[in-house]
């Protein structure tokens, strides 16, 4: 099993990195600069939301932090290079992560239903902080970055790459999270959070721990996010989309699995684009918007890869049950009556 | 010290508004465990439907409320039937935050396609009167809010406390197990209470609608107050989502009237905090219902 994951990854990076090397569209380059933006942000979600369970609905707010931190450290500056932000992107993520820790120990002494409520208000605090503190972020008005002074022709390139660099990153916490003791931990705050603080594991340390990391990340993808449009408003660098989005598109490709998320931003971003490209109006995107998430809800509540992973495992028990001659029905397979029932069709 | 106290006037009359739709939401979480994020968009949905029927059929916005609270009782009850009915129990508190937050994206979709985005505000005649006494300013427009808001108040009550659906509820909100047990339909109380939730925000959304210029994103700034509301009454508890109501309401007016409104919406959010670090059950909640 490890090295098949091992080869994919490989096989990821090396696609990542090769990809802007065909030459490609301009709106392509854009495309692909925001599906890595929102595969990185779900990917981090997908630490705190999917496998400790703590659906937070505030990440967008760290987002905006990480956006008007670098705005402020470069509000006077003249770049040279124009590296210069990218290389502060770690300041960026502690900024965040610092910001993150104390709300996340005061919101995680809550569950599920109460932990969303404050990380949504906590969403809106920030997005009324953006607002009235006009000396630091200029209000309504919006604050400006430097210009970033790359060429027109590869504008897009060292956004592409950085961001790329960011989800490798992300992924690669995620692999070592899954494969220590700290995610064994947190799917054990998702199972059950009173037995596994029973058992001996430091629940609150180690889901404020996840938190900060993810925080601290989407942080520095609001950063390079703001560099990326030099001019940045409250009402898009704190947005409750940003936050849905996310949310939704780890929901689709599966949270708690590795490339779920990263499957969930590839379809919804590339699918968004479309949408507002072709519709236009605003308006008529948020409802066609809320309408496929009300879907993917309904029909695959634990997203695109779990399903086919659940799918081929049962057919690959059928195949082994046929071949040992055990009669159809055979309730032997052990499988859940859960998950016989989320296949429903599929299992006739 | 005369700001302070008109502020504090202000913020109870407001209080009343508020205190009716946090009930709803609040009830809703009791019976179904639902943290409903649709709750703001449902009363600024109802305040657009009034809207129509003040601006169209002349029709008062007080008068409004009967057919504004029937038709949202039953967009209620649907959305109950077609989108929450349908998730598992396992994952139902942490989906159904999807699925309500998917839905109040939806209302604000309609609502825009329909009114557009710019700010509407329902202007009667009695809009802009008002009464001194002893120096301090009251508005018809609130005082009537504040009056409609505890008459409503008391039909849930009623309700609640007197009829056989209100006995259906209680057993429910107490133990849902029990309740089903000794015979309580608990699909239908679900689906019923939901749609009583969306009542209360219909009533809330046309005085609301009086108070308040409006807009369809407005239910962003609703839902983080009525969010705050609930925490601080006790998630479930009805009778503290009222008190709550008024105790955030009046402390927000007292913020905004002495140092200034831009900042009065921070206090939901101080408050809240304060509630999580010193009494994270809220005023009238129950530890142990799981949420906590």
């Amino acid at each position: 099993m490890r090295l098949p994951s091992v080869l994919r990854g490989g096989v990821f990076v090396a696609v990542l990195v090769t990809v802007p090397m065909f030459g490609l569209q301009h709106w392509f380059l854009n495309l692909l600069v925001f599906v890595l933006m929102y595969a990185t942000m779900s990917s981090a979600w997908n630490l705190v939301g999917g496998f400790a369970g703590y659906p937070s609905l505030g990440h967008a707010g760290f987002f905006g932090i990480g956006a008007y931190t670098i705005a402020l450290i470069f509000k006077d500056h003249v770049l040279t290079t124009g590296y210069e932000p990218f290389l502060l992107l770690p300041l960026v993520g502690l900024v965040g992560g610092f910001i993150g820790w104390p709300i996340a120990l005061i919101s995680m002494r809550t569950r599920a239903d109460v932990f969303a409520i404050v990380t949504i208000t906590f969403l809106f605090v920030v997005q009324t902080l953006a607002f009235n503190l006009h000396d630091l972020t200029g209000g309504s008005q919006g604050a400006a970055l430097p210009i970033p002074p790359f060429p027109a022709a590869t504008f897009e390139l060292p956004f592409y790459y950085v961001l790329a660099a960011l989800l490798i990153l992300t992924m690669g916490l995620t692999f070592a999270t899954m494969r220590s003791k700290v995610g064994l931990s947190l799917v054990s705050i998702r199972a059950d959070e009173d037995k596994a603080r029973g058992v001996g594991v430091p629940t609150m340390g180690v889901k404020v721990l996840a938190f900060s990391v993810s925080v601290g990340i989407t942080a520095m993808v609001g950063a390079v996010w703001a560099y990326y449009q030099s001019f940045i408003y409250p009402q898009f660098a704190v947005d409750p989309l940003v936050t849905i989005a996310i949310v939704l598109m780890t929901f689709l490709g599966g949270r708690g699995t590795l490339w779920g998320p990263v499957l969930g931003a590839v379809i919804l971003e590339s699918g968004q684009q479309l949408l507002t490209y072709q519709l236009g109006a605003v308006q008529l995107y948020l409802i066609v918007y809320a309408l496929l998430f009300l879907v993917i809800i309904l029909l695959l509540p634990r997203g695109i890869l779990p399903t086919i992973q659940d799918r081929l495992r049962l057919r690959r028990r059928r195949r082994r049950a046929d071949a040992a001659g055990a009669p159809p029905g055979d309730p032997t397979p052990s499988s859940e009556p859960d998950t016989a029932s989320m296949l429903g069709g599929g299992a006739s | 010290m005369h700001a302070l106290i008109q502020g504090v006037i202000l913020g109870i009359l407001t209080g009343g508004v508020y205190a009716l739709m946090a009930s709803g939401q609040t009830l809703i979480f009791g019976i179904m465990k639902v943290v409903n994020l649709a709750q703001g968009a449902m009363v600024i949905m109802a305040a657009y439907l009034s809207y129509q029927l003040f601006t169209r059929f002349g029709v008062d916005p007080f008068l409004a409320i009967p057919i504004t609270t029937v038709l949202m009782f039953a967009f209620g009850v649907g959305v109950e039937l077609l989108f929450l009915r349908p998730l598992r129990r396992e994952d139902k508190s942490e989906l159904s935050l999807l699925v309500t937050f998917a839905v109040a994206l939806l209302i604000e979709g309609v609502l825009s396609v329909t009114w557009g985005t710019t700010y509407r505000s329902i202007n009667a005649s009695y809009a802009n009167s008002s009464w001194t006494l002893w120096g301090y300013q009251i508005t018809v427009v609130r005082l009537w809010a504040f009056v409609l808001s505890l008459v409503a108040l008391g039909l849930l009550f009623w309700l609640l406390n007197r009829t056989r659906f209100g006995r259906a509820v209680r057993a429910t909100v107490q133990n849902p197990q029990s309740a089903r047990l000794l015979g309580v339909e608990a699909q239908w109380v679900s689906a019923l209470g939901f749609g009583l939730g969306a009542a209360t925000a219909a009533a809330a959304g046309s005085v609301y609608g009086l108070l308040y210029p409006f807009y369809p994103g407005s239910h962003y700034d609703l839902i983080s107050r009525l969010l705050s509301i609930v925490v601080l009454g006790g998630l479930g508890s009805v009778g503290g989502a009222v008190v709550a109501g008024v105790i955030v309401s009046t402390s927000s007016a007292i913020v905004a009237a002495t140092i200034s409104p831009a900042w009065s919406e921070m206090t939901f959010f101080v408050i809240l905090i304060l509630v999580l670090l010193i009494r994270p059950q809220g005023l009238f909640g129950n530890v142990d219902r799981g949420a906590i």
